[in-house]
């Protein structure tokens, strides 16, 4: 039974006959798993999993003006972005908090090619239709997406068309594949190589069941790409960073530009420069939970004292590591790799200790130097 | 053995009621990954979360189908959460409680009524 409340993907009625149970997530019904979450999460690990994630937002910022506008609310430096590339980067309120994250590239000579978060995409797309100005332009696309990662994607991609094999990691391209009009950028929400592939809604389908003929490939629900974007140090938006987080206290500031930040002109720019002199309150920190139950979003952090210093936003089980893991805020002068601090989950204090993040090591391909 | 609307079943020996969760709840959490059993010694009243069951996604409470003193847990489940996903209503059981009020299971369901439940989920 589909909840009548719920938007479908283009791609509801492969699901169901594949058999997955689907669930309300970002105000679409999705798979939240086929096989099982476990042997999904190992089968991606291990060769290449392919997901639905046409939920997401996808847009153009086209003119002129398109990027002097679109760098008002990010704080990474578009100017410069070659064509073919892609870099993630943060849509922030006046208070430099963080509305979303976000992919933008230009994999095409006409503007930005944008994707945002599902249960965002709304609210991003009204913000940026009321505040860009001159002639840039946003033109929301009605298109399908889907992710294929894993150490065999590239493989499995290269049968279909071989240039994709030569895409470095956040590289985009606007190219023919399966005989349709698609962007592809090597990228993902895994930590493995892989493919984000924005495909005609109508075509999605066909698309969807060519790459299942392939033996290495397998369909993955929600709950396997939010345990191994957990396992890859991924932030997930509403969850870990929400407007009022910082990239400061995100731990994202790779996502600020040199350029940017000397030119202090993006939305939130003052406290975010404020933060990284003085420090933040709070920083984004990993956690394994070295006894008991998972830590969960919501579970309280404790100092070896027992006083509570922050709360877990999220976490779980790593199937990679056979241990529970999770992403938590906690003050600065608690966020050295090695401290130990108290997990507390349903009353009961468990040790836990700061370690680095991605907690699986990152896959993905570099290019080598010509 | 007996079943509950919340999916527990219940088998009782004498004034002992092993308790655990049906398959079918079984199957709809998925990869049972973490066990949390009471404690022996605990009194529970039918009704009260008792135990917890988690799969990869999330938590879930797990209520006592009966009143009475736990006098076994199964403790296995902790290096073996994998147990309730393959073997749901065998060794996969939770707790053995020593039931306080036997009548208490008259109001629970049959195999067949559970099935019945099941078939207008």
């Amino acid at each position: 039974m589909t909840d009548q409340t719920l938007k479908t993907t283009p791609l509801n009625a492969a699901h169901r006959r594949l058999g997955a149970r689907m669930v309300g997530f970002g105000g679409y019904d999705m798979p939240v798993q086929y096989e099982g979450v476990l042997a999904e999460h190992r089968w991606t690990r291990e060769h290449a999993g392919l997901f639905d994630v046409s939920h997401m937002g996808q847009c153009k910022i086209t003119g002129a003006d398109a990027v002097a506008q679109f760098e008002r609310f990010v704080p990474g430096d578009y100017e410069i972005l070659k064509a073919g590339k892609q870099k993630y980067s943060l849509l922030l309120n006046t208070d430099g908090g963080i509305i979303d994250d976000l992919m933008a590239g230009r994999p095409d000579h006409d503007g930005l090619f944008v994707v945002v978060n599902a249960g965002n995409k709304d609210e991003d797309f009204a913000f940026w239709t009321a505040n860009l100005q001159g002639d840039a332009k946003l033109t929301v696309l009605d298109r399908a997406l889907i992710a294929i990662q894993g150490p065999e994607a590239a493989e499995v991609m290269a049968a279909h068309e071989p240039v994709l094999a030569e895409m470095g990691f956040m590289e985009t391209a606007r190219l023919m594949l399966f005989g349709v009009d698609c962007y592809v950028s090597r990228s993902g929400y895994t930590g493995e190589d892989g493919y984000e592939i924005s495909v005609p809604a109508d075509q999605a389908e066909r698309i969807w069941n060519t790459l299942l003929e392939d033996a290495r490939v397998k369909p993955i629900g929600l709950g396997a790409r939010d345990s191994l974007r957990l396992e890859a140090g991924l932030p997930l938006h509403g969850h870990d960073i929400d407007p009022t987080t910082s990239a400061v206290e995100g731990a994202l500031t790779f996502a600020l530009s040199k350029s940017r930040k000397e030119r202090a002109d993006f939305n939130g720019a003052e406290r975010i420069l404020k933060e990284l002199a003085d420090g933040p309150t709070r920083v984004r920190v990993g956690l394994v939970v070295k006894e008991g139950a998972p830590a969960r979003e919501g579970a309280e952090i404790a100092d070896m004292d027992g006083d509570v210093i922050g709360k877990v936003t999220s976490g779980g089980p790593s199937p990679t590591l056979g241990k529970n893991i999770a992403m938590g805020f906690v003050p600065p002068a608690f966020s050295s790799l090695g401290t130990e601090l108290k997990v507390i989950v349903r009353g009961k204090s468990a040790d836990a200790e700061v370690v680095a993040m991605p907690f699986v090591a990152q896959r993905y391909y570099r290019k080598p130097k010509a | 053995m007996k079943f509950t609307k919340d999916h527990e079943w219940v088998s009782l020996d004498g004034d002992i009621a092993t308790v655990g969760i049906s398959k079918h709840a079984a199957d709809a959490l998925g990869d049972v990954v973490f066990v949390e059993v009471p404690e022996v010694g605990k009194t529970v009243s039918k009704g009260d979360s008792f135990a917890v069951v988690e799969s990869v996604k999330a938590a879930s409470d797990v209520y006592a189908p009966v009143s009475g003193e736990v006098i076994e847990a199964n403790d296995a489940l902790s290096t073996a959460p994998e147990t309730v996903n393959s073997a749901a209503e065998a060794d996969g059981w939770f707790a053995r409680i020593k039931v306080s009020d036997a009548a208490e299971l008259d109001a629970l369901m049959d195999q067949a009524a559970y099935d019945a439940f099941l078939a207008t989920l």
